[in-house]
Order: structure tokens, then sequence, then C-alpha cells
């Protein structure tokens, strides 16, 4: 069976890649921390050494439109392209290409279905930053297949938290019931406290740092009874209106495992929200 | 209320840059030209097999025609597409990196929590 060689959760900022490659004046004070931690942060995956990617994400309603509003959606494809106009327009995102992990796709949808999830599918899905800032971040070479899963974070009515936590511990035993002997690495990219469109967006912090702070202890500790305990489709709403994006954290933790602490964990305090990066490595680390 | 047709408008129009265009610069013109030609054409389905019924409110059509965002989230637009394609068609006008960013967040500064529901 396949082996899980990594699972990380990451936020994901469409600014690191224009902020990471500018240069001179353009290049803003932060840049350079950034991508040292961000360098740091790779080699956490570099060193599980994966032969494909799952990479779970939210279509920030590019192909996905409210006429047609899958909850959960896995892609099907033998390639993917990926990046907007909208995303080359105001992040300057570059155009992406990734080849797919068909039998995986297969394997999780057949899986999913048959354990009560009623996943829809896509066999030709555009992503979006959701899951090219991780590859940038985490794999610029994108030489590795892929099998993107949305999640539905920004259109309401959405699924309950937990039903997030269940999908990821599914993913997770799916991943595992895998007849192959790939090493499979388990990403997923979501949001701590985030406003966008409204009166809190682009302060010196995330909106609600006290918020960033016990979030940040939920998913290093793997407490997701605390994090199930203390968060709402309703709560969510408070520390800033684009923080329902975290339960993509908590679908994550549900990958990791209730109680599993993570072996990586970094922060950084930027304008406009946190970012936070964390690594379990559940067989133990490649050396 | 017609939320979705309010999103429909700033997700078609967001992604066609000739559309950004034309609404930066004549935006009441566009808007009725839209609700016209576009509004009941649905995504991804033959041109011939419209919709019959889609139209906006009269608060909506103003918010749209009159570029006026604040507006737009008291009715319940989706944030993150009103702020997309705002970015798309002021941002250039601000010298400042983030500069149309804060001056959309100070002009929605009397908002509070709860903010106007945005479920569709």
């Amino acid at each position: 069976m396949a082996t899980v060689a990594a699972v990380i959760a990451s936020t994901h900022h469409p600014f690191y890649y224009r902020a990471s490659t500018s240069t001179g004046a353009d290049r803003p004070p932060f840049a350079d921390e950034w991508v040292a931690k961000i360098t740091a942060f790779r080699e956490t995956l570099t060193r599980a050494n994966p032969d494909v990617l799952v990479l779970v994400g939210s279509d920030h309603f590019h192909q996905l439109w409210l006429d047609n509003m899958p909850q959960f959606l896995v892609g099907k494809a033998p390639c993917y392209d990926a990046n907007w106009y909208n995303e080359e327009r105001e992040f300057g995102l570059p155009r992406m290409f990734f080849k797919g992990q068909e039998d995986l796709s297969a394997h999780i949808l057949r899986g999913g279905l048959d354990a009560g999830f009623d996943l829809a599918f896509s066999n030709e899905l555009r992503i979006d930053h959701s899951v090219t800032c991780p590859m940038i971040t985490l794999r610029p070479e994108a030489d590795l297949p892929i099998v993107p899963i949305y999640t539905n974070i920004f259109a309401p009515p959405l699924p309950q938290p937990k039903r997030y936590v269940q999908l990821g511990q599914a993913i997770r035993e799916l991943v595992e019931s895998w007849p192959s002997d790939q090493r499979v690495a388990i990403i997923g990219t979501g949001h701590l406290s985030l406003e966008l469109g409204g009166p809190r967006q682009f302060g010196p912090h995330g909106p609600d740092p006290e918020f960033d702070r016990k979030a940040v202890e939920w998913i290093a500790g793997g407490d997701l009874e605390k994090a199930l305990g203390e968060v709402s489709l309703e709560s969510l709403w408070e520390p800033g209106n684009a923080t329902h994006g975290f339960l993509d954290f908590m679908l994550m933790m549900g990958v990791a495992g209730a109680g599993e602490k993570a072996d990586y964990v970094d922060t950084l305090d930027l304008f406009h929200t946190m970012e936070a990066y964390f690594t379990w490595y559940p067989n133990g680390a490649q050396s | 209320m017609s939320k979705y047709l309010m999103n429909k408008f700033l997700y078609t129009v967001d992604r066609d840059p000739e559309l950004v265009e034309r609404y930066r610069s004549e935006p009441r013109a566009l808007v009725e030209w839209w609700e016209a030609e576009r509004a009941n054409a649905i995504l991804n389905v033959h041109s011939c097999e419209c919709s019959t019924w889609l139209k906006f409110e009269d608060a909506e059509r103003e918010a749209l025609a009159t570029h006026d965002y604040p507006a737009l989230f008291e009715l319940g637009a989706h944030p993150f597409l009103t702020l997309t394609l705002f970015i798309a068609m002021f941002e250039r006008d601000y010298a400042e990196p983030l500069g149309f960013q804060l001056e959309y967040a100070r002009r929605l500064s009397r908002f509070s929590m709860p903010y106007p529901d945005i479920a569709t």
C-alpha cells in the first residue's frame, strides 16, 4: 500500500511569488525573511521524498460558480493547467501545468463515495492559487503528479466544520489503502483570520491575532477537540469575513490525526494575514 | 433581492479584460448592456438556452452603475468578487502600494459585525 510520506498544512499567500521574485526598489522589506522561512518549510517536503502530491485547496470563483457549486470535488484528469487571468493581473502569478495521478484520483473518488462522501469530480479542471501557491512554495519544480481536491470555503451554505475534519480523516485512510508503492504527501492550504472586501482588510496584521494564536496552537498540537469545540460556521465570521478558509486547516488536522503534534511549526506575522506552516511525518522523516 | 445576479455580474466582468475596462470607463452603459444581453445567459450553456427571469433590483443596478462598493457590500454581494474586480479597475490610480485597498477598507468602516448576509 502507499505510504503517507508527509502531511503539510499551510496558508496560501498569493503575493509570495511576486514578493520573492522582485528585486531592487520593488522588493518589499519583509521578502528576505519570508523567503528564508519558505525555504526551510520547503525542505520539510523535500526530505519526505514524495512521488505524488494530494493537494487540498479551494477554487476562488474561477471554474466553480454559483450555478453549480460542489461542496467537495476531486480532480480526475491526466493533466491540469493552472492559474487564471485575474491571478496574473492581481498577483503576477505565472501560468503553470501539472501532470495528474488519475489512478489515485479514481481510488479516492470510489473509496470516498463508498465511505459516505458524495464527492463531485472534474475531468477537466483548471486549478487556481490555492493549489499553485503551495506548489510555488514547496515544490517549485512542479515535477510530481497531483490529485487536486477542492472544498467550498467560500460560498455559503457550507458543510459543518466536522465534515471537513471527517473528509480529512477519510483522505488519509484512502491514501493509505491505495494499492501502490508510491510515497504520497498530502498538502492542504487555507487561512487563519482573514478579511477580504471588508473594513478590516489589509491591516498591519491579520484581523484577529488572538484567533491566529489559538488556531496555531490547535493545529500544532493536533487539538481537534478544542478546534471543533470553539469553531462553528457562525463563529468563523468574527475573526474576519474570509476566515472560513480555516476549515481547510481543520481538514488537514483530520488528515494528520487527532492528538498528532506537528513535527514542524513556523509562522510569519505579515501585513494582511498571518502565515503559518506545519508538517507532520506520520511514518517518521527520512534522513 | 438578487445577490446571485450581482455576483454573476461581478464574476463575468472580472474574468474578461475588455469588460473590466468598459466597466471602469462607462459603468452605467456597461451595466445596462450586461443586464440586457448577459444577465440571463447560463454560463457554459448554449446561447439559445437562456434563463428568462433574472434582473437587478433598482438599488442593485444603481450600486453597480455608480461603482458604489460600500452599497454592494451592504446589499450582500460577495466581498471577494467585489474586491477583486474593483482592485482591477482602480488600484492603478493610487501611487502607494495597497493605497486603493486601504481606501476601500476606510470607506467600509461604518460596517461592524455582523456583516450583511452573503448567502445566495
